[in-house]
């Protein structure tokens, strides 16, 4: 099917769904390199007004990418659900926005009808705070040792990282995090190395420092599947099965990934039964780019590519998803406003789809962004009612060489909004003498056990 | 204005430990945080003296082989990674018109994100690795230098080199704790079009702080010849090196 228009004599037209959708995403650095993006403002508003004429049924019957040809096609085709799609079935992409702003209650019951190019297509036509409005009606809660996302709360991952995986520098880390309330979403390590022992001692590391101190919270060690499936084969203690994943079959491929590698390591890690108050086992990775980065994107733009994503994190039902949105670089996100925009459109597309949703509020060092702009994502973030952050020492990963937010942040955040932890958590914080009960650091939380249990840096293998 | 746990900076170069005012950072930790930004950032756009790098190699007996991508600047360079994977027509020309012979395997060395990091570490890791490939058997192709480059770049030199295994050094990209920290990708088998599952990277190299150079070579070597022997690199190529497996190759 054909799209076109004419404004003041001048004609618009665009071949297919796949490129109009492109042609209609709000301007970004990823588009552009791979020649997919409106070559004017003029042409992106007229997108936007076709696109939204498009009947959101069309994104069953005109698949962007063919499922004969990609596994994630086939897997949105199966997961859609025709009953919970009923109350939008005769929507257009811009009915169904006026029809998501209109409305106040819950929103989680239309996910399991929606798919992903049908949040993805109705992001393009909402400013930020459509974004923001709508992304907050839409709670996820998800369980394994603690609860993530309940009304009122913000979670954070403790993320230690070392450049060298020094075990005495990430407990060091560790310890600042948990002393400023960090990490009920997970402690999440990035190793600098996959080596199979290195991830075996980081894991024994986390695990022990969990069950010494009784934390209610989960470890990850955040390697390929294939090395966590390998360290479960040998008995590491795993709570948390990590994966960067894309949007399409082939970007998966790039990851050395497929949907049946997920399934079996799901699976595994299942088995153990490790969790407590619930076993939801998987926490994902995405990022808009990821798809162009492999050449992998089949002309699709690289925010409905990120949507599609979340169509494979739904199927694990994981624990966490979390978009690290300028991680890459300035040739997918240029600068603090496409960084701020992607992060408000993957949070609201994940929460509409059904997922426990989090963001990496980051930037490196070759963008065009600076700390003033993750504080404002991270208080928009905030206001939306995104489920988790990073917690990073002074928001400077030393290994990853890029800033995210740090401890402080979430403290701040908590203030301005009267966001708390997880409720197992904040008891345990409260129980420690780390929180005071009225959602703040104690003004005498230097007197905390778990300072002078960590002072020798006990926690660590002897 | 420092927390107890300030001394546990001994373990990391992690912003532990800092204090608070309120919720917030304490003004001098805020200050050397946007000083250290602004040092990242005039890194990242720092050109690398390639000529000044090749003659270091060449005081040291190494002959460096000079090859182009076709950006000229480092604005394009940031915005154009499509092109930092492929050389330029005259480089092209010049590795298809060369005689051909079998190496194990291609060293590529690039500036990348960090024009310092190859200045600081790169002539000494490119010794280590010489020496650890050298115990190994292995045989090394032309080092070969090209400002300017993306990790796939390596793909393309090393098919025209005809080469088994092609590896190259890249300048990562500057954090504020370290603006000089190399990476080392390899690839088996490098054709053009070869995705990042089929790579193994080794990171943060810059001794002190980070990986030194004699585990990094050390490690490479390793990952090469497993890559030999089994046909093969990247995600199906896990790394389960003994401790001290180089050292102990001249006890066999």
């Amino acid at each position: 099917m054909n799209y076109s228009a004419t404004v003041k004599g001048k004609n618009f037209s665009f071949g297919n769904l796949r490129m109009l959708m492109a042609k209609a995403s709000p301007r970004r650095a990823a588009d552009e390199l791979a020649g997919l993006a409106a070559e004017s403002e003029v042409e992106r508003a007229v997108a936007q007004q076709l696109l939204a004429d498009a009947p959101l049924r069309l994104f069953i019957e005109e698949p962007l990418i063919a499922p004969e040809r990609d596994e994630v096609s086939r897997l949105i085709l199966e997961q859609q659900d025709t009953a919970a799609f009923v109350p939008i079935a005769g929507l257009t992409v811009g009915g169904f926005r006026d029809w998501l702003l209109a409305d106040s209650s819950d929103l989680s019951a239309l996910a399991p009808g929606l798919m992903p190019e049908m949040a993805a297509a109705v992001s393009k036509i909402m400013r930020n705070q459509d974004l923001i409005a709508v992304a907050r009606r839409c709670r996820v809660t998800s369980r394994f040792r603690n609860t993530i996302g309940l009304p009122g709360r913000l979670s954070t991952r403790l993320q230690p990282n070392h450049p060298t995986d020094d075990p005495r520098g990430i407990a060091a880390s560790i310890l600042d995090g948990l002393m400023y309330g960090s990490g009920d979403a997970v402690i999440g390590i990035n190793p600098a190395t996959d080596n199979l022992e290195n991830v075996h001692v980081l894991l024994t590391l986390l695990d022990e420092i969990i069950r010494r101190h009784e934390i209610p919270t989960q470890s990850c060690v955040l390697s390929h599947v294939t090395t966590s499936i390998e360290l479960m084969r040998r008995g590491a203690p795993v709570d948390l099965v990590f994966q960067s994943i894309a949007g399409t079959e082939a970007a998966n491929r790039s990851f050395g990934i497929d949907l049946a590698i997920l399934r079996e390591a799901k699976a595994m890690a299942e088995s153990l039964n490790r969790g407590g108050a619930g076993n939801q086992v998987m926490y994902f990775e995405t990022g808009q780019g990821s798809a162009l980065s492999a050449n992998a994107h089949h002309g699709v733009d690289a925010q409905t590519c990120e949507a599609r994503a979340y169509a494979v994190a739904r199927e694990f039902s994981p624990l966490l998803v979390n978009t690290v949105v300028g991680f890459i670089g300035p040739e997918y996100l240029y600068d603090g406003k496409q960084i701020i925009r992607a992060g408000l459109e993957d949070h609201f597309c994940g929460k509409l789809l059904g997922l426990p949703m989090g963001c990496d509020i980051c930037y490196t060092n070759h963008a065009e962004a600076d700390q003033n702009d993750m504080d404002n994502l991270l208080t928009l973030l905030g206001v939306a009612g995104c489920s988790y952050i990073m917690g990073i020492p002074g928001s400077d990963d030393v290994m990853l060489a890029y800033q995210s937010t740090s401890f402080h942040d979430a403290l701040y955040l908590r203030q301005l909004l009267g966001l708390r932890p997880a409720p197992e958590f904040e008891d345990w914080l409260e129980r420690m003498g780390i929180f005071d009960g009225g959602n703040r650091l104690a003004d005498n939380r230097f007197k905390a056990p778990l300072l002078s249990n960590f002072s020798g840096l006990a926690g660590l293998p002897s | 204005m420092t927390d107890p746990w300030f001394a546990l900076r001994r373990f990391t170069q992690a912003r532990i430990g800092q204090g608070r005012a309120g919720c917030a950072t304490p003004t001098s930790a805020l200050l050397e945080f946007q000083l250290a930004h602004a040092m990242a950032r005039d890194a990242v756009h720092q050109p690398w003296c390639v000529g000044g790098f090749a003659e270091a190699m060449a005081a040291k007996g190494l002959q460096p082989l000079k090859l182009a991508t076709p950006i000229a600047d480092r604005e394009r360079y940031l915005q154009r990674p499509d092109l930092g994977r492929c050389l330029d027509q005259a480089s092209r020309e010049y590795l298809q018109s060369r005689p051909v012979k079998a190496y194990d395997a291609a060293l590529i060395i690039s500036n990348g994100l960090s024009s310092a990091a190859v200045d600081k570490h790169g002539l000494a890791l490119l010794e280590a690795i010489a020496d650890a490939y050298s115990r190994c058997r292995l045989s090394l192709g032309p080092v070969c230098l090209a400002p300017n480059a993306r990790v796939a770049l390596a793909d393309e030199i090393g098919e025209l080199l005809n080469v088994c295994v092609s590896v190259i050094i890249v300048g990562e990209r500057p954090g504020l704790s370290a603006a000089d920290s190399l990476g080392v990708y390899l690839t088996y088998a490098p054709r053009i079009g070869n995705t990042d599952a089929v790579r193994n990277c080794l990171s943060n190299i810059r001794p002190p702080e980070g990986l030194s150079y004699q585990a990094a070579a050390a490690k490479l070597a390793y990952l090469t010849r497993q890559a030999l022997q089994r046909g093969l690199s990247g995600v199906a190529l896990k790394d389960d090196m003994p401790d001290n497996w180089l050292e102990s190759l001249g006890q066999d």
